[in-house]
């Protein structure tokens, strides 16, 4: 008896450390709100109550706004980003196993990754246009920049004992490459991948918020000029979750990925 | 020696860096292992044993002399050679069998085959049970079992091994010895063994190779004549003790008489 009262004390006992940041989290989320709601209601602040967020989301939901301008702005990411990513993995296996092109490619990379992507906007809309292309390429540049380097560094890292432990069992440079070279860098690339999706959603919505027709960062662009402040919040607000949902994917994928790598 | 060296070094010199930094790891090497023998290598750190190893594995190449594998000159790495190394190497990123199976895969050999000689090789190394399990859910003794089995698979001719038990505990290395002399005694491959367990380097072996170091180079050579098959009564002998002492002298005591 004593035993299994024991056991179950023990049980619970871990059930809440394991659950408590969840919990802790939710309490903190609603004291929050309630701090927003207090202050607004109270008169100290003159932002718009959560209510009337709230409403405003309910608006912008039902009339389909909010899921247009959503629409654009992952386009352009994704877009931006698949493209960024898809030149930088070789690339950077490119300078990784090559020092010719490591010493060709790295100057390059090391000058236009000091330069904040939106920086090159202006040139970007005056040689691209107006359309979607600048906007695009931006995106492009800051997945690629960030992505580029940690497939490189990577490559660079992999142990040297893997490399001779697969020319002993009689690889050649093909199977290193592929069966060594390769999953070894996954977890930097991985990283590289994260880093590159942040700062083109980024990207995104500050480059919006200077040259579009559409997306969440144009939202609130219009917002600021008619004073929307409602408009505004539920873009920000839609803007950290798709920010957060995506960087849950690329750790979910990584988590999955990468199982094997030793955790400490 | 009626037949050819296994593995022979002639006049082996091993230069790292140029001008000023010059540094020369092994000077002028002679040495002949024999087909089927067990040699431990011994010396202080920086004498030069990795090197020499992995001049035979074919990961370094030679400044001057030859070494040769079979009366042939060692050009790169093959899987005539089997190098086990200290730190394991196992792919993180494959389970215990995949790795197994790396250098089978490699060679061309079928899926099912491929399956079949991992198991068999992994359950002389008994870990068959953790045959599908991930490196870093196993203990450093696991590990390097796994490693040998790993080696073992593509069937070498040789065993090259630096150092493979130096992480382990005592008791671990104990079984792992005697397994390596227990697998040695059906097949008996030449076996080229780096330890800096003077022990060790005795219970297992034909012959000591005492090197010095600044520059590397042969020292002493000591001819281990204990019968097998070893076990705790030879570890446990006068004869033994005597030639553990001996090599400890060879290893240890130079500094003293060079001062
Ligand atoms: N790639 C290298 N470049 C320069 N020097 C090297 C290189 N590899 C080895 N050396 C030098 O050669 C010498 C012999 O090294 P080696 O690794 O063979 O020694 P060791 O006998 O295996 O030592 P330990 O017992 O510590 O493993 C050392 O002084 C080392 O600094
Ligand atoms: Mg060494």
């Amino acid at each position: 008896m004593t035993a299994v009262s024991g056991t179950t004390a023990t049980t619970w006992k871990r059930k809440l450390g394991k659950s408590s940041p969840l919990i802790y989290g939710t309490i903190s989320f609603i004291l929050g709100i309630g701090l927003w709601w207090w202050a607004t209601k109270s008169g100290m602040s003159e932002l718009p109550s959560p209510f009337a967020v709230l409403q405003r989301f309910a608006e912008l939901a039902l009339s389909g706004q909010l899921f247009a301008d959503m629409y654009a702005s992952l386009r352009r990411v994704l877009i931006g980003f698949a493209l960024g990513s898809i030149l930088a993995v070789p690339v950077g296996f490119l300078m990784g196993w090559y020092p010719i092109a490591r010493g060709f490619i790295d100057p390059w990379i090391q000058f236009f990754r000091v330069i904040p992507p939106l920086a090159i906007i202006p040139l970007a809309i005056v040689t691209l246009g107006i359309d979607e292309k600048p906007k695009i390429f931006v995106i492009f540049l800051a997945a690629f920049l960030s992505s580029v380097v940690s497939t490189y560094q990577g490559v660079v890292s992999v142990d040297k004992t893997y490399i001779n432990a697969a020319r002993v069992l009689g690889a050649k440079d093909g199977v290193i490459f592929t069966r060594v070279v390769i999953p070894a860098s996954t977890p930097f690339i991985l990283v590289g991948f994260r880093i590159g999706l942040g700062s083109a959603w980024a990207t995104v919505v500050a480059a919006e918020l200077i040259a579009a027709q559409s997306g969440l960062g144009f939202r609130m662009q219009q917002a600021q000029l008619y004073y929307e402040l409602p408009t505004i919040f539920v873009s920000l607000i839609a803007i950290g979750i798709l920010g957060l949902v995506m960087d849950r994917i690329v750790v979910w994928a990584e988590d999955r990925l990468t199982h094997w790598q030793e955790r400490v | 020696m009626t037949s050819a060296p296994k593995i022979e070094f002639r006049n082996l010199r091993k230069t790292f860096g140029e001008g000023a930094s010059l540094f020369t790891a092994i000077d002028n090497l002679d040495l002949q292992i024999r087909d089927g023998e067990i040699v431990t290598v011994v010396g202080p750190s920086g004498c030069g044993k990795s090197t020499a190893m992995n001049i035979v594995a074919g990961l370094t190449d030679v400044s001057s002399g030859e070494c040769r594998v079979d009366g042939k000159l060692v050009n790169g790495p093959g899987p005539e050679r089997g190098v086990i190394f200290q730190q394991y190497a196992l792919f993180p990123w494959l389970t215990v069998r995949e790795n197994v199976e790396f250098g089978l895969r490699i060679q061309g050999v079928g899926k099912k085959d491929r399956e079949t000689r991992a198991l068999h090789y992994l359950d002389l190394v008994g870990l068959k049970a953790f045959a599908d399990a991930y490196p870093k859910t196993l203990s450093g003794g696991m590990k390097q079992r796994c490693a040998i089995a790993r080696a073992y698979a593509v069937n070498p001719s040789v065993l090259l091994m630096d150092e493979p038990f130096g992480a382990l505990d005592a008791l671990t290395r104990v079984k792992l010895q005697n397994q390596l002399l227990d697998t040695w005694s059906r097949d008996k491959r030449t076996v080229m063994f780096i330890t800096h367990d003077v022990d060790e380097a005795v219970y297992i072996a034909h012959r000591v190779i005492v090197l010095a170091a600044n520059p590397g180079r042969l020292q002493e050579i000591i001819e281990v004549d204990l019968p097998f098959p070893r076990n705790d009564e030879v570890r446990l002998s006068p004869e033994f003790i005597t030639l553990r002492n001996k090599v400890w002298r060879a290893v240890y005591h130079r500094d003293d008489q060079a001062a």
